[in-house]
């Protein structure tokens, strides 16, 4: 079985198939602590964890924290508006002082495209996990993706996968192209022109412009979030053109497989690329994905931390 | 004013012995002797005899008119922390160049005479090469009202640029092309549509896609370079493309040279050598404006070479400061240095790889220059010209280490990488001012 090698995980791009099948078991065997009435294992005690966030987020940071509990390791969380940022420190400045205080792990979200390779190259004995940085990834969103995909449908390999929304801007977009193309997924990005980054299709996908024709024959229907600021770019013409061509209702639906599942990485527009309909419906996995993101990042945390053990061994210390 | 010598001219007369000289005004290309006298080119011809010359023997090495890099951000005044006169014309020297063209976005800008007077000045006292300032084409490089361009004519300027910006308005750009015009001053354009660049940091394409970084598309510089090339067209003004960077500008200036548009261009070395690829450490010494093309931009910027389209080879030398460039890739300047790795990539890049001869390497890199800003007895080494001399070593491997250059900053892309062709003198104005890796 391949072994976890990396210092960082800062993106799925360049994650080998073994690797990311590394993570998705190793999240497998965490997936059943969340279910004890005792929900910890010592896996990372005496570890020190950094919630790092330099843009605002609820959910990717709670996660990472109940996750880092869970393993028992220390875990404190900076939010830019309290750190030194904002006062023109530069961010490998405050990194700097950070790590005077002997941290394992730095988790970190920014709105920089870039910010946590920044940080990995230049800081040795630190591991860095990407949770989120500006367009780029969203590695732990996009593993949590895959491992709800695995756990609903059997496989990864062979699925007709349609990514809905703005690819542009989308980070999630991103991590998800990779590791859905490098487990063998049929990948389809969907949406209108002006929001599909340039050369997307080198990168292995198939580009469609028409909702209907994208969603066809799909196993997979991926929504993403449509951001209003995005109106101000006259990247589309309103809120309402948008929801009329891109939004998912269940009209559409009836166009997609019988046994399709509906996946969003949140938080969702109701109303907007999804509606209410279609988000609580029978189809939709959107709050398996929140559950899972626990055993997955827990894996993550474990992997990059260099605990070689497995759980059981663990428990039976 | 123009052609005034940097440093005080040395009486001593030194004798160029046996060197490669290729100086293509004249039509020499051939092994001779160079004689210098109080500042001049006495004589050039075979085994000269000069009983109180100083000699340097330079057989197995190639002498050219001195080089001249008409793109160069000295920083001084306003940000002597980055780079200054002194050091900028350091940098200069070692890297083989005898006069450098500095841009006008200073603080304060370049855009009245007092700031040129006082840049010849700081040259004249502390300046290790010739320093030739571009004025600004808009006061404040504001692109709103028309710099005094007489005035700045009057005090020296050889060009007039809003370098570092484009002139957003297609009337005042008209406008300063007939008035720059009319004193014959050569109008060098940075081409760009910032409606089009907006926020970018990079060229967009495949990987700005996989980076997730905001795109620079080929055409923000294309419709840009198409305008000015239809307002020089229409003036008659004399245009200078600066650090063209796509196939697309490269086509379209083609396209105006052979209707008889009175046009000239240059590129930079990081445009023949580097491309987009390259920004996937996230590293921001590969980061400047316009942004390394794609792989189809870079062979269509070294046919622009090949074919003469792109008549200059200019470095674009933008001097920053480590901690500005340690920076997330949005917050990091734009720019990198190249003074001193020019000649080495132009020589491993172009004519070693049979793209240009060591000739056309001298057009691009001294004779067009000279030509373009007016530099009257530069260029060349006839009789009576300058004694602006580079003396390089074609064949010297070396591997360029950012620790030892003579700029203050260190922000190149190219630190680490083998190169070939090493500047091993450099005269100005019959003064040597380095020698053998040393400024004197």
């Amino acid at each position: 079985m391949t072994t976890w090698t990396r210092k960082d995980l800062l993106g799925l791009r360049d994650l080998s198939k073994e690797e990311l099948e590394l993570i998705l078991e190793t999240a497998e065997s965490f997936k059943e602590i969340s279910l004890r009435p005792i929900k910890k294992v010592p896996a990372l005690r005496g570890k020190t964890v950094v919630n790092f966030f330099f843009e605002a987020s609820t959910r990717t940071r709670t996660s990472f924290e109940i996750s880092a509990k869970r393993l028992s390791a220390d875990i404190i969380n900076i939010s830019s508006p309290t750190t030194s940022v904002i006062k023109g420190e530069s961010l490998l400045d405050t990194v700097r002082n950070l790590l005077s205080l002997k941290v394992d792990i730095v988790i970190i979200r920014h709105s920089d495209s870039g910010a946590p390779q920044l940080i990995a190259d230049r800081f040795p004995d630190v591991s860095v996990i990407n949770a989120g940085d500006g367009s780029h990834e969203h590695p732990t969103q996009a593993l949590l993706d895959l491992y709800t995909i695995k756990e609903k449908k059997g496989t990864v390999a062979g699925l007709n996968i349609a990514i809905v929304g703005d690819i542009m801007h989308s980070r999630v977009a991103r991590s998800n192209i990779w590791g859905m193309t490098r487990l063998g997924a049929n990948v389809t990005v969907v949406g209108p022109r002006t929001l599909i980054p340039a050369d997307i299709d080198k990168t292995g996908v198939r580009v469609e412009t028409n909702l209907s024709r994208g969603i066809k024959d799909a196993d997979v229907i991926y929504m993403l979030r449509i951001q209003n600021e995005r109106l101000k770019s006259n990247l589309f013409p309103s809120i309402r053109e948008y929801a009329r061509m891109y939004g998912l209702n269940g009209v559409r639906l009836k166009g997609a497989k019988k046994d399709v599942i509906i996946m969003h990485p949140g938080p969702i527009n109701r109303g907007v690329e999804i509606s209410s309909e279609v988000a609580d419906g029978p189809y939709s996995v959107i709050l398996d994905q929140v559950t899972n993101g626990l055993a997955v990042r827990m894996a993550v945390l474990f992997l990059v931390a260099g605990v070689k053990k497995s759980v059981k061994e663990l428990e039976e210390e | 004013m123009p052609g005034l010598y940097a440093r005080k001219v040395t009486a001593v007369e030194i004798l160029l012995r046996n060197g490669h000289l290729v100086d293509p005004v004249n039509n020499v290309d051939g092994v001779c002797d160079i004689l210098i006298k109080d500042g001049l080119i006495e004589k050039v011809g075979k085994e000269i005899v000069s009983a109180g010359a100083q000699v340097v023997d330079l057989a197995g090495k190639h002498v050219f008119p001195g080089l001249i890099d008409m793109h160069v951000h000295l920083r001084e005044p306003g940000r002597e922390d980055e780079e200054t006169i002194a050091s900028g014309t350091r940098s200069a020297a070692k890297g083989g160049f005898t006069s450098v063209c500095c841009m006008p976005n200073t603080l304060p800008v370049i855009d009245n005479s007092e700031t040129v007077e006082f840049i010849y000045a700081k040259a004249k006292k502390e300046g290790v090469v010739n320093v030739f300032p571009a004025g600004a084409i808009t006061k404040g490089e504001e692109g709103k009202e028309l710099a005094e361009i007489g005035d700045l004519r009057d005090a020296g300027v050889v060009a007039v640029s809003d370098d570092g910006k484009s002139v957003p308005d297609a009337n005042l750009m008209r406008r300063a092309m007939e008035y720059a015009g009319m004193f014959g001053l050569p109008v060098l354009s940075h081409c760009e549509d910032v409606a089009l660049s907006k926020n970018g940091v990079m060229h967009e394409g495949y990987y700005s896609t996989v980076l997730g970084l905001a795109g620079i598309p080929a055409a923000s510089e294309e419709v840009t370079v198409a305008r000015d090339l239809i307002l020089s067209e229409k003036t008659g003004t004399h245009l200078h493309v600066c650090h063209v960077s796509t196939a697309g500008s490269v086509a379209l200036i083609r396209d105006a040279l052979a209707k008889g548009v009175k046009v000239s261009a240059e590129t930079a070395p990081h445009y023949f050598t580097l491309t987009d690829e390259a920004m996937q450490p996230y590293d921001a010494n590969f980061k400047m404006n316009p942004p390394l093309r794609s792989d189809n931009d870079r062979q269509a910027i070294i046919e622009g070479l090949r074919d003469g389209t792109l008549g200059v080879i200019a470095t674009d030398h933008a001097p920053h400061a480590d901690y500005e460039k340690e920076q997330e890739i949005s917050y990091a300047p734009f720019g990198i240095v190249g003074l001193e790795t020019a000649v080495g990539l132009a020589v491993a890049e172009l004519v070693e790889k049979k793209v240009i001869t060591v000739k056309d390497l001298v057009i691009r890199m001294s004779v067009n220059p000279a030509k373009i800003l007016g530099l009257a007895g530069r260029g060349q080494l006839g009789q009576g010209a300058a004694a602006d001399v580079t003396v390089v070593d074609l064949n010297k491997e070396w591997v360029v280490d950012k620790t030892k250059f003579e700029s203050k900053s260190r922000n190149t892309p190219f630190n680490g990488r083998k190169l070939k062709g090493e500047v091993w003198m450099t005269i100005v104005g019959g003064d040597v001012v380095f020698k053998d890796g040393k400024i004197l």
